[in-house]
Parts: structure tokens; sequence; C-alpha cells
């Protein structure tokens, strides 16, 4: 049948199963508004109150559901706000696809109002890219950019449209999903051999020295990386770890993929990572790393990170291997393939003794508890004890971030959103929003900082008005707390432009937007606050008083020896 | 300490627009620089080879094949060893002649490089030399003591020598010295 190019983009994401859209109109992309006005009630659409929001509200609801995200904008600033939210997607191996349109073809490099070359911005942010010139190709670019965000190691895409082409109308035919990879330019991609559209199947004479080396080690160590998330390789990679009977460090992205109370966790690796899993990672013999890149917070000092290891990396990624570690073995595929062909060739092990060293460390920072004031671990031993086992939590980043990763024990993948790779503050309250739209049933609590939360808290708006409640809970110690410990540390307490002593007042702010705030200043009031929040089904701000002084322990700077901390 | 080495990648992507960009950018985004790149439609003009060379170890060459393979519009990338391709790039040098002894001695320095010349005005002769680095900088050296106006060069391109090519993905080391002398 002939459709117009914005018609043709609703059919393509239906084709697709999507059912939520994350956006914001405006001039260019107003045929496909126009077109979205019918399929209204096919496809929901959610007005955010910026464009960053919208992404990482996409972001947010494509890691808690193992789906694509989708979010519009229009050209120019619109397609520019999505910046820094698909660099935070690219950075944690997010699949989103965002649609932008731009100005009409013949108006395209003539400076025209609100241009911009979006696919030049955002080539190293994205998988792939595309401008799309003719209606024609639009069905089967779509087709593929979906394709590509979610295959092999997953990432955002971005596909720009003029506006004259969301007019144009062209012939198109439906084809169901499972067909899409035997049409088109899909199909011939899928023929490449340097294309992974299928998660490769790993070697078997691979896993079979992987075997072979995990029989020969006697203090072997695992880290669950963002691969294990990904992959939702949860079980396999349990069974892998009791098998093996190993202790398992936990990387900022790999939070869920491993129990946080299986007691073979060691807790955080890397700069904020526990003396256990420190310690383990500088005296194990072997270490085995599943979906983890060894970033400059996890491998702080590449040379003598695991010195005494043999270390393996397992990852769906090619371009990882020995990227920032030499390794002695890898293996390339699916983190769940790859653990379900170890589990069946592996017999049950026992490490009795290399566990009893580890775990004379201590897994958790413990927290000096005053009875004067309220404490990052009473708020957050609060929250382990009232909220429902199965809660989401999305963070913002800074020192509540690690707080909250080292101390509420996760226990699925994509329980946890939060910025890692790219660590954007303002992230937190729009994935919060996307992870409700995709978990209407569970309870989604955003963790963030007061300075993290200035940054993009207009979403407060979007989720008043949608009824997509969030408990927010704001770390409040009136500082951008984790530069502030940066120069605490290393700049001799010069605290250059990092205190925020000058609000805004939260719980008006919340008023403001519709929602209720508190206000609490000691364990008890937040636990009872946090109880009326989630009695009531709904959102709101719970704004907590902090020491401006806590600091996030342990601490390695970067840069030095995995075990030698600043702080403990 | 990994020895530093210049490395030629030849890589088969689509005969688009914006793929040269991508694909140069991964070098000057990871910090690598680019010594010499060459681009060009191939048999099948839906895609284009280009031949990169680039200073790096041999890890680094390798982690930047692998993150080539990763863009959508890379077809197939390979590393040509030195010994295993031949390279040539076209270099036109525009020299001074301030007289006609000066263009007798040029005509000779042409004729032992086998460069033809396809430009003469009366100050000055263009020339043309097809080779590899060492041919060129002898050249470049005997002509400068006339005085080089203008030089230009295409960058290098290789192929692999013998019948096989670079979507081959299976081939048997000895395959490589097939037809190794005859040019």
């Amino acid at each position: 049948m002939q459709l117009t190019g914005a018609n043709i983009l609703m059919e393509c994401l239906l084709e697709q199963g999507v059912d939520t859209i994350f956006g914001f109109p405006g001039g260019t992309i107003l045929n496909v508004y126009d077109a979205l006005y019918d399929y209204g009630d096919r496809i929901r659409h959610i007005l955010t109150a910026h464009e960053q929001g919208a992404c990482h509200a996409a972001d947010g609801y494509a890691r808690t559901t193992g789906r694509v995200g989708v979010c519009f904008a229009t050209s120019g600033p619109g397609a520019t706000n999505l910046v820094t939210a698909i660099a935070t997607a690219y950075m944690d191996s997010s699949p989103v696809v965002c649609i932008t349109c731009n100005v009409e073809l013949p108006l395209l490099g003539k400076d025209s109002f609100q241009e911009v070359d979006i696919t030049g911005v955002t080539m190293p942010i994205t998988k792939c890219n595309y401008l799309v010139r003719d209606v024609a190709d639009l069905a089967d670019t779509i087709r593929e950019a979906f394709a590509i965000a979610r295959s092999g190691r997953p990432g955002p895409v971005l596909i720009d449209i003029p506006k004259n082409v969301t007019l144009d109308v062209a012939e198109y035919a439906p084809l169901s999903r499972r067909d899409h990879g035997v049409n088109g330019h899909l199909a011939q991609l899928m023929k490449r051999s340097s294309q992974d559209f299928r998660a490769p199947e790993p070697d078997h004479r691979d896993i079979d020295r992987l075997v072979d080396m995990i029989r020969a080690s006697e203090k072997p160590l695992l880290i669950c990386g963002g691969g294990v998330v990904r992959a939702r390789a949860d079980a396999e990679f349990e069974a892998f770890a009791n098998r093996i009977d190993a202790p398992v460090g936990i990387t900022v992205m790999g939070a869920g993929g491993f129990r946080g109370l299986n007691k073979l966790a060691t807790g955080l690796v890397g700069m904020h990572g526990s003396q256990a899993s420190n310690m383990a990672v500088d005296a194990c013999d072997l270490l085995i790393a599943v979906g983890c890149r060894f970033s400059d917070r996890v491998a702080l000092q590449p040379s003598s990170f695991a010195q005494n290891a043999k270390i393996v990396q397992i990852d769906i990624d090619r371009s990882e291997i020995d990227k920032n570690v030499e390794t002695a073995h890898h293996i390339i595929g699916d983190a769940r393939r790859v653990l379900q062909l170890l589990n069946e060739r592996l017999v049950q092990l026992d490490h009795a003794a290399w566990k009893e060293y580890v775990f004379s460390f201590k897994t958790q920072t413990e927290y000096d508890e005053a009875a004067d004031r309220m404490t990052p671990s009473q708020v957050l031993d609060a929250i382990a004890r009232v909220a429902p086992r199965d809660a989401i939590f999305a963070t913002d980043v800074g020192q509540h971030q690690m707080w909250a990763i080292q101390h509420l024990h996760f226990e699925y993948s994509g329980q946890l959103v939060t910025s890692g790779g790219f660590g954007t503050m303002g992230f937190g309250l729009g994935a919060a929003i996307g992870a409700k739209a995709g978990n209407p049933d569970k309870v989604v609590i955003h963790i963030t900082g007061d300075g993290s939360f200035r940054m993009n808290c207009n979403e407060l708006a979007t989720e008043q008005y949608y009824g997509l409640p969030v408990v927010t809970v704001i770390f409040d110690n009136r500082a951008l707390g984790m530069v502030r410990q940066w120069q605490t540390l290393t700049c001799g307490g010069r605290y250059s432009q990092t205190t925020l002593d000058r609000g805004p007042d939260f719980v008006k702010l919340a008023e403001a937007y519709g929602l209720p705030g508190r206000r609490v200043t000691n364990a008890a009031e937040f636990e009872s606050a946090l109880k009326d929040a989630l009695d009531s089904r709904g959102g709101m701000v719970i704004d907590c008083a902090i020491a401006t002084e806590e600091m996030v322990r342990p601490m390695v700077n970067g840069g030095s020896r995995i075990t030698e901390f600043m702080v403990d | 300490m990994n020895t530093i080495n210049r490395h030629t990648l030849a890589v088969l992507v689509d005969n688009e627009a914006g793929v040269l960009s991508r694909v140069a950018r991964l070098f000057s985004g990871k910090g690598y620089n680019i010594e010499s790149l060459a681009v060009g439609a191939t048999h099948d003009p839906a895609v284009s080879r280009i031949t990169i060379e680039v200073l790096a170890d041999d890890k680094q060459a390798r982690l930047i094949s692998d993150q080539l393979r990763k863009l959508i519009c890379v077809h197939s990338v390979k590393r040509l060893s030195a010994e295993h391709a031949i390279r040539r790039e076209l270099v036109l040098f525009k020299v001074a002649v301030k007289d006609s002894d000066a263009r007798n001695q040029v005509i000779q320095i042409a004729n032992i490089f086998r460069a033809s010349i396809i430009d003469v005005s009366t100050g000055s002769m263009t020339l043309a030399v097809i080779g590899e680095e060492g041919k060129v900088q002898a050249m470049e050296n005997l002509l400068e003591e006339f005085g080089i106006l203008e030089l230009v060069r295409t960058g290098m391109i290789a192929l692999e020598r013998g019948q096989y090519t670079i979507d081959e993905q299976t081939k048997e080391k000895g395959e490589f010295d097939y037809g190794k002398n005859v040019l």
C-alpha cells in the first residue's frame, strides 16, 4: 500500500513491537507527530520535559525490559539535546533507537533554521546512524536500525529523516520481524563475515581450554560485568560460580547479574571496591571476567592488575579483548551461551581455603553509625527493609550511586539502572520514568544526590502527568559530594565550587510539580516517609539531610594499585 | 616494549556518503595518525576499497582492525603484511628546470626511475612515478637539487600477492608465496 514516510515509520515501529515512545515534538518532526495522532491507540507517546529526559527514559526502558527503547526528537537543538543521553546508552551498551527529523533535503547544508548534522555529531556515540534521503529506503533502514541496536553488543542507533521524506509517499509492504533478515539491505548485511547479527557460537576449543585452566587453578576469581546483565545470564553465571566455588567481584555495570546476597559475592571491585574484592584480584591465580571491559575504574593500574593471575576475558565484542589489560585467554560469545557450555563441562570444585582467605577481608564497608545524624547507610538499610525485593533502582551519578551499589543487594539483571561508563549526572529521573513505563507492576526507586537531581528534575512533570510514579530519594549533603570527596583527598580540602548551599527547597519543588515532598532528618522519619510513599502507590520526593563530610569508602585512587586504599 | 611498525590495512566499505569519515574518525578518536590513505570504487560500484597505513604496534593494529569490523559500513578488513603484499603509490613531482641542461638531467633521472614526463613548460617539468617509499625517496633526493616546486602523492594502495583476495578467510600459509617474485 502507498503510505507517507511518517506512516511507514509508525508501521515499522509496530512491526518491531514498539508500544512506548518517549519524545518531544517540533517543526521538522511535525508530520511524524501528525501520523502518531492516528496511532495513539497502539503506540503510547510520553512527552518529556526535555529531549535528554526522553532519551534517558528510552534507555531506562531498554535496560529494564531488555527490549529496544525508542525516542523522538526534532532537528537542531532537539537532536543535540539527545547527545549526552545517546553517549550514556553507548557507553553502557543499551539498545536505544533515536528518531530525529531534519530540515527538508533541499535546505540541508544551508544552515537552515534548526539544522544540524546530527549524524555527524553522533557518529562516535552510536553503533550506526542513518540519514534517510529516499522514502523508499525508510522501512528497510528502520528494520536494520532495530536489528543493529539489539544484536551482538547492544547500543544506540540514530535515524535522521529530512522533513520532506516524512511526507513523501512510497509503497509499504508489511514484513514480520521474523522475515526482516531475509529482506533488503539487512539480509545482505547478515551475509557479511564482519557482522555478527546473530551471537557468534563460542569456539568449543576455547571453552575446553578454559575448563582446563579452571581445573589447574587454586585461587580462581570471577568478575561479573555488564555483559552478564545485558545477556540476562544470571542463572548461568550463578551456576558457574557455584560450580567453580570461586569468589565473585561485581562491577558497577554487573550489579544485578550476580545475586548480591550469594555467599560467594565479594562486593564491588575497583575504585570503590570492597577490601575482599580488591585483595582477591591481587592474590588470585586465575581471573575470569565475564562481559567486563576492565575500564579504568576497575583495572585502575593495568600493569599491576591481577598480576599473579592468568586473565581470561569472555566477551561478545572481539575489539574488547586485550584493549585495557593483557589477557591469557579469551572466549568470544554471548555470556549466557558461553557459560552454558562451560557449565556442561565443569565438575563441582572446592576452594575452601582460598575462599577463607578472601572472605577474611570485609565485603562491605562498615560505616560509622552516629546517633545524632542520619547516615547514608541508615537510609539504604531502610530502603532494603521496606522496598519490595524486586523493586527497580535507578541512580544518578556520584556518592549516592556508589553507596547504593555497595549497600543494596541486587537480585536480578536489570534491577539496577545506573550510568556506569559515561557517569551522567541527571540520568536517574528520566531513566526511572522509562523503567516504570516498561515495568508498571514494579516499584521504581530513584536514588539521587542534590547535585544530580538539580540537573534534570524537570522530569517530575512527566512522572506526575503520566502517572509513572517514582520514589525519589535525595541524598542531600548540600554539596557535589563526590567531587568534594576528591577535593578532600587530593586537593587538600580546597572546596572549589562544590558547595550547594543555595536550594532549591526540594519539598516545595515537588509540590510545584504536583507530587508530595518530605524532608527527613533521621532514619525513622525516612522509613516512615518511604512506607507512606509505597502505600500511596504514587510518586514522592524524599529529601534526606545527610552530613556534607560523608565519604564513599573504601577508595583507591585512579592509576593506583588496586590494593592501595586511600581510605578504607 | 612492542615495536611500532607501519601497518597496511585494506578495508572494503559501502560506497556511500559519510563512510570515509566514519572510518577516518575511528583512527583520530583512538589517537592514531593515518600515514597514508587511498580510497576508490572497486569493480563492484557499491563497494569502495580504502587502503590505510598507520604507525602502530601489532596489538594496536589488531585492535583497530577489530574496531573497524564493528562499523556497519565495513564489509571486511585485512591487514596486509609487507612481505605478502604489493604496495604502490603514484607520486607527481613538479621540478624547476632553469635551462636545457637541467631539463636533460631531469629527463635522465626520469628514465632511470621509469617515471613518465607528463607536463613540460619553459621553467618546469612534471614527472609521474609509481612505486614504494624507497624508490620515491631516492627520486626525491635526486630531484631536490633542481628544486621541487610541488609534490603530490595518491597514498599507498596495496593488494595481496597471489590468487587470493581480501574476502578469502581460509587459506594456507604457503599460498602467500605464490607469484612472489613475478613483479
